[in-house]
């Protein structure tokens, strides 16, 4: 009798311990790990800076009209053979099944909402892209709130090909709170929307301006642009003023040639 | 071959191109721009002829100083501490020493001579960019000796427009009602000065009242309410010669009067049975014109520098607001719609503002509006001030301002004032008695 429980039991125990050990494992899907994301350190300091404000503001209309014309695809972003780090190289026609049965994996929907944010190298860097940054930090703050819905997409049509330069935050805000010093705005010029002096600037290491060139210098000897003579040489007394210009320590190849805008417009129109 | 191998190094070698970096510069300080004034340095044979001529010991220092103080009224200058010059007057002029001049931070500089040649006065003046160091102007002067103050003020005039881009408005003269005794029996003349307060002169007795006298373009001749008879009429005075006329002769009041800007015509309010409308009169052939006619009290007329349009301010609303109509009286259109009332419009010479008098809850107000009424802006409030006038350059205007009276029936004085267009530069005019209804000359030097 006795060992006929004991047998019932084992075989109970037995038939227990396959079914919670042995069906989860016979109804579950393969574990499908999702690739590696590479993780690249960037720099802020040589990404944020704010590029000149019209420009970003181009950036900024250039991308939302990408954005509208672009089709977005809804798919997983593009495979990452790379992961899969075979030890041996494997047979071409290993290497095709492998591929498919990642592009496989890839169309289910369900995943697609998990593995947006896996995304290429190369969609790493538009993330990333200091204009794109720069614009976000742009002065404008309706601008700044529209472009960082906007730039949450992933987007696959950016230059590619661009480098950090530039000046950053800081080195920018040091040389213009140096020249809003140097600079006595002619209060007498009435607000006018061409009061805009651009001065292209060459400069030694120490921030010596070696040449200074007025990119609109045919205006300065033309009837009726007396106030536009004035700005810009009051432009470049404040050069004169200020230097040496506070220009970075390091990077002299960056910043050697600087565009200086003088636009006396928010000033006077006050 | 070999050039080829070159231009396949060169292929090869890999050109790391940077985008010019920009830099926007939006904001600036406010401070005057700090000048130098040096004295003009006199001719040794001349010496002796200014205080002969003149009276004046050194000529050159005197106009320095009428440089120097115009330049300060201005607000958009600095002029330094003589004191502190370090280099010498006459070769400061022959040839600055610009570091001396850095040194003192002077970012502009003013030198000259001064000499009589032939019984006359003979200045000659240079400004200089001390930080590019370059001649920015050069000009000489021949005219009398006596007219010595107004070389300062064209020298100023000169450097101004070279500095700022707008012409200057210092050689010019203001037209005024000279005010004396208590307010209840005030003795009221016309006078006329230079704008800084000097060369004044009374051109009525003041035996009868005057009021809202205003230059014609040319300055020669000034046109002005006077009461003849207890009557008010409007008045016509040559400056040179002494005559003066009556404007029309019109059966009722007229007043308000003001010049065309060609100087043909005087237009002005005329008022019969409580009702005042605009007129014109042509000065040639003294032809009438009625400009408006509306059941109102039409009044302050002034013109647009072009000539094309008129504004006024009527009460044809109900209250007193700021118009605009085509010299023709057509096309009448209410600009001011502010709360308060609006008088005394003046167009502004530039074209582009319209000055005005504003009363709003017990206080008086100088302000100025586009042509169209929009951006309005008030300069400048106080207890009682009123009838503004633009300087020729349409940047500053002068108008007078009132104080109370204490308990005792003392202490009201009226005075001339000026504020320019940024508002940070209001100062009195220095006048020799009480004064009112200022009215600014154009460049006499044009």
């Amino acid at each position: 009798m006795n060992r006929n429980i004991i047998i019932s039991t084992g075989f109970h125990f037995i038939i227990i311990m396959i079914t919670t050990l042995s069906l989860p494992f016979l109804l579950k899907t393969p574990i499908d790990l999702p690739p590696i994301i590479s993780i690249e350190l960037i720099q802020i300091s040589d990404k944020t800076s704010i590029p000149f404000a019209p420009k970003a503001k181009k950036i900024i209309e250039k991308i939302k009209k990408e954005e509208a014309e672009r089709v977005v695809s809804e798919q997983a972003p593009p495979k990452k053979i790379k992961k899969e780090k075979p030890d041996a190289v494997p047979l071409p026609n290993e290497k095709i099944d492998k591929v498919k049965k990642i592009e496989e994996k890839k169309q289910n929907p369900e995943k697609i909402e998990t593995e947006i944010k896996q995304v290429s190298e190369f969609e790493k860097k538009e993330l990333f892209d200091p204009n794109n940054i720069a614009a976000l930090i742009d002065k404008s703050k309706e601008d700044f709130a529209e472009t960082s819905k906007t730039t949450n997409k992933v987007t696959q049509s950016q230059d590619r090909n661009a480098e950090p330069s530039g000046l950053s935050l800081n080195e920018e805000d040091a040389l213009k709170a140096q020249i809003f010093g140097c600079w006595s705005i002619p209060l007498g010029l009435p607000y006018n929307e061409n009061l805009l002096v651009r001065i292209k600037l060459q400069l030694k290491p120490d921030g010596t301006v070696v040449k200074s060139e007025i990119l609109d210098h045919v205006r300065m000897n033309k009837p009726g642009q007396g106030f536009y003579k004035v700005l810009a040489e009051s432009a470049l007394r404040a050069i004169r003023l200020c230097q040496p210009l506070r220009v970075p320590t390091t990077g002299y190849e960056r910043w050697k040639d600087l565009q200086l805008n003088f636009d006396a417009r928010e000033m006077l129109e006050g | 071959m070999k050039f080829l191998r070159i231009l396949t190094i060169l292929l090869l070698i890999q050109f790391k191109a940077y985008a010019l970096i920009e830099v926007d510069i939006t904001r600036g300080n406010l401070s005057p721009l700090p000048v130098a004034v040096s004295p003009l340095s006199p001719d040794k044979k001349s010496i002796t002829e200014f205080e002969k001529i003149l009276n004046v010991k050194d000529l050159g220092s005197e106009i320095s100083i009428i440089v120097e103080n115009n330049l300060r009224q201005s607000g958009l200058f600095n002029p330094l501490e003589k004191d502190a010059f370090l280099q010498k007057p006459d070769i400061a002029h022959f040839k600055p020493r610009f570091e001396d001049w850095k040194l003192i931070k002077a970012q502009a500089l003013i030198t000259g001579k001064v000499e009589i040649i032939d019984e006359k006065l003979r200045v000659e003046f240079r400004l200089w960019d001390v930080l590019a160091a370059k001649e920015m102007l050069a000009i000489a002067f021949t005219t009398v000796p006596t007219n010595w103050r107004r070389v300062g003020h064209i020298i100023t005039d000169k450097v101004y427009e070279r500095l700022t881009g707008e012409k200057g408005y210092f050689d010019t003269r203001l037209i005024y009602v000279a005010e004396e005794g208590p307010k209840t029996k005030r003795i009221k003349k016309l006078a006329i000065m230079d704008q800084d307060g000097f060369n004044l002169k009374y051109l009525t007795l003041g035996n009868e009242l005057v009021l809202t006298p205003r230059f014609n373009p040319t300055n020669q001749m000034v046109t002005y309410l006077s009461y003849f008879r207890n009557l008010p009429r409007v008045y016509l005075l040559d400056i040179e010669t002494g005559v003066q006329e009556v404007v029309g002769d019109f059966p009722g009041m007229t007043f308000a009067p003001r010049f065309s800007p060609d100087g043909k015509k005087i237009i002005m309010s005329f008022a019969t049975d409580g009702n005042s409308d605009i007129y014109t009169m042509d000065l040639e052939n003294r032809v009438v014109e009625r400009i408006t006619n509306y059941p109102s009290i039409d009044t302050s007329p002034s013109y647009s520098p072009d000539g094309k349009y008129i504004c006024f301010n009527s009460d044809r609303s109900g209250y007193q607001q700021i118009y605009v109509m085509k010299s023709d009286g057509s096309s009448v259109k209410r600009i001011s719609f502010g709360n308060g009332i609006y008088g005394t419009p003046v167009w502004s010479p530039r074209g582009d503002l319209i000055a005005f008098t504003k009363l709003h809850k017990g206080k008086f107000y100088i302000g100025v509006m586009r042509i169209d009424g929009k951006g309005e802006r008030l300069l400048t409030e106080n207890f009682y001030q009123e009838a503004p006038s633009w300087s020729p350059n349409g940047r500053v205007l002068v108008f007078y301002r009132e104080t109370k009276t204490d308990d005792k029936g003392e202490g009201f004085s009226a005075k001339l004032w000026s504020i320019d267009l940024t508002c940070y530069n209001e100062r009195q005019v220095p006048t020799k008695s009480d004064a009112s209804d200022p009215s600014w000359s154009s460049l006499l030097s044009n």
